[in-house]
C-alpha cells in the first residue's frame, strides 16, 4: 500500500513529468496562457494517460512480453495511443457531449504529446505491474496539471508587468518555469 | 548558391530548428546537462531524420493523403527502434545517458514537422540534405546549450575541467531548473540582438507543437481566446 501511495506521489510532485523530466512542453508553454484552458487541458490529460497507460500494460504484458517482440514497443504504444485518443474522441462525443464540449479539442492534441509515450515507456522499463501502471499514469499527470494550472496562474499576472523588451515573451515565461521548478525541486527531499 | 547547400545553410543558420524555429523543445530542454550529451542526442536525431526524410521522400507518391500522418510515424518509429538497438548495442554510454529520450525522438516535433514541410514535397536527395541540415542545426544549438549548462554548473567543458578548482560551480545549472534559465538565456541574447525567432510562438498556442496537432490548433486556439 505504501509503495502504490509513493507511486502517485513520486509521479505527481518529486518526478513531475514537466519540471522535472521534460516531457509535454509543448503544451504546457503553449497552452498555460489561460487558467480555463490549462485546467481543462490537465483534464484531458489526467484521463488520456490513465487510460493509456492502463492499455499499454496490459499490451506489454499479455501480447509483447509473451510473443517476444518487446521491442516493438515504441511502435505499438504510439500506434495504440493515437488510436486510443481517437477512440475516446467519438466515444464521448457519442455519450457525453457536455464532456466532449470541455475536452474534446485537446484530445488530438494530446496525442504527440510525448507525456503520454514518455509514461508507457517509463512504466514498462520500472517493470510495473497493471495496478502500479494506472497509479503511475494517473499521478504522473495529475502532476502534469498542477504544473500547468500554477504556471497560467504565474503568466496571469505577468501580462500586466512592464518587462524590458528582450524578456517580452517566451523568456520570462520559461525563467517562471525555472523557478517553479526549483520550488518542485524541494519535495526530493519528502521521505515516507 | 547551390541549392543542396542552401539546405545546409538553412538547417544550420537560417532557419535553425531549436534556436529560431523553436521546435523540439523536450529533448533540448531535458539532455543538455552536458554537451557530450547534446552531441550523442543531435546525432542520433539527425540519423532518424535524414533516413525519415528519405523513406518519405521516396514514398511521396505512394503515400495517400488522407493517411499521411500515420504512415509517417511508423516510419518514424521503425527507424527510431533501429537506431535505440544500434545505440544499446554499440554505445552503451551513451544509451545509459540519454536512456528514455532516445524512443522519444519518434515525438520529436522536428521530424514529423521536416516530413509535413519539406520531405513530402521535395526530391530524395535535396529531402536527405534537408534531414543533414536540420540534423546538424538541432545537434549545434544542442550541444551549445549543453556547454553553458556544463561550463556553469559543473566547471567542464566536454568532461575536462577548465574553471579553476577555486571557482564553485553553480549546481543548479546542471539541475532541471537551469535547462529552463539557459534557454531563456538564448532566446533573451537573440531577442537583444535583434535576431527574429518565432520564440512568440512558443508560448502563444500550439503552433510550435507538431505537424500532427496542426489540424485542431485553430479549434484550441478559440477556447484559449
Amino acid at each position: 500500500m505504501k509503495s502504490l501511495i509513493l507511486i502517485i506521489v513520486s509521479g505527481a510532485l518529486i518526478n513531475n513529468v514537466v519540471l522535472n523530466q521534460f516531457l509535454g512542453i509543448c503544451s504546457f508553454l503553449g497552452v498555460s496562457k489561460q487558467m480555463k484552458a490549462s485546467a481543462s487541458l490537465g483534464m484531458a490529460v489526467i484521463f488520456v494517460i490513465t487510460i493509456a497507460s492502463a492499455v499499454a500494460s496490459l499490451l506489454y504484458d499479455f501480447v509483447l512480453k509473451p510473443f517476444g517482440i518487446d521491442f516493438m514497443k515504441t511502435i505499438v504504444f504510439i500506434l495504440v495511443i493515437a488510436a486510443l485518443v481517437q477512440i475516446v474522441e467519438m466515444f464521448l462525443k457519442k455519450t457525453s457531449p457536455a464532456i466532449y464540449k470541455s475536452l474534446g479539442i485537446f484530445l488530438p492534441l494530446i496525442t504527440t504529446n510525448c507525456a503520454v509515450l514518455g509514461v508507457a515507456l517509463t512504466n514498462v522499463q520500472n517493470g510495473y505491474n497493471f495496478i502500479e501502471c494506472v497509479l503511475s499514469g494517473f499521478g504522473t499527470a495529475v502532476g502534469f496539471t498542477i504544473a500547468i494550472v500554477l504556471l497560467a496562474s504565474v503568466r496571469v499576472r505577468i501580462r500586466e508587468e512592464d518587462l524590458p523588451a528582450p524578456l517580452r515573451g517566451a523568456p520570462i515565461v520559461l525563467i517562471s518555469a525555472a523557478l517553479m521548478s526549483i520550488a518542485f525541486m524541494g519535495f526530493g527531499g519528502l521521505s515516507f | 548558391m547551390n541549392k543542396y547547400v542552401e539546405r545546409l545553410y538553412n538547417g544550420l543558420i537560417k532557419e535553425n530548428p531549436t534556436l529560431v524555429l523553436m521546435l523540439g523543445m523536450c529533448p533540448t530542454l531535458a539532455v543538455s546537462t552536458r554537451a557530450m550529451n547534446g552531441i550523442g542526442m543531435g546525432l542520433s536525431t539527425t540519423a532518424v531524420l535524414i533516413l525519415s526524410n528519405l523513406v518519405i521522400s521516396l514514398l511521396r507518391k505512394a503515400i495517400p493523403d488522407e493517411i499521411r500522418l500515420p504512415s509517417y510515424i511508423v516510419i518514424v518509429a521503425s527507424l527510431v527502434t533501429v537506431t535505440e538497438l544500434l545505440i544499446e548495442a554499440y554505445l552503451p554510454s551513451v544509451y545509459d545517458a540519454l536512456g528514455i529520450y532516445i524512443p522519444l525522438i519518434v515525438v520529436n516535433c522536428i521530424i514529423l514537422g521536416r516530413a509535413e514541410a519539406y520531405a513530402n514535397k521535395n526530391t530524395p536527395l535535396l529531402s536527405v540534405m534537408d534531414g543533414l541540415g536540420m540534423g546538424l542545426g538541432f545537434t549545434v544549438a544542442l550541444t551549445l546549450a549543453g556547454l553553458v549548462r556544463e561550463i556553469l554548473g559543473n566547471g567542464s567543458a566536454f568532461g575536462v575541467r577548465i574553471l579553476p578548482e577555486s571557482v564553485e560551480p553553480m549546481g543548479i545549472f546542471v539541475q532541471p531548473p537551469g535547462a529552463f534559465l539557459v534557454i531563456a538565456l538564448f532566446i533573451i541574447i537573440m531577442n537583444a540582438i535583434g535576431i527574429k525567432t518565432r520564440q512568440k510562438k512558443l508560448v502563444e498556442g500550439c503552433d510550435g507543437c507538431c505537424a500532427s496537432c496542426a489540424s485542431s490548433c485553430p479549434k484550441a486556439e478559440e477556447v484559449t481566446k
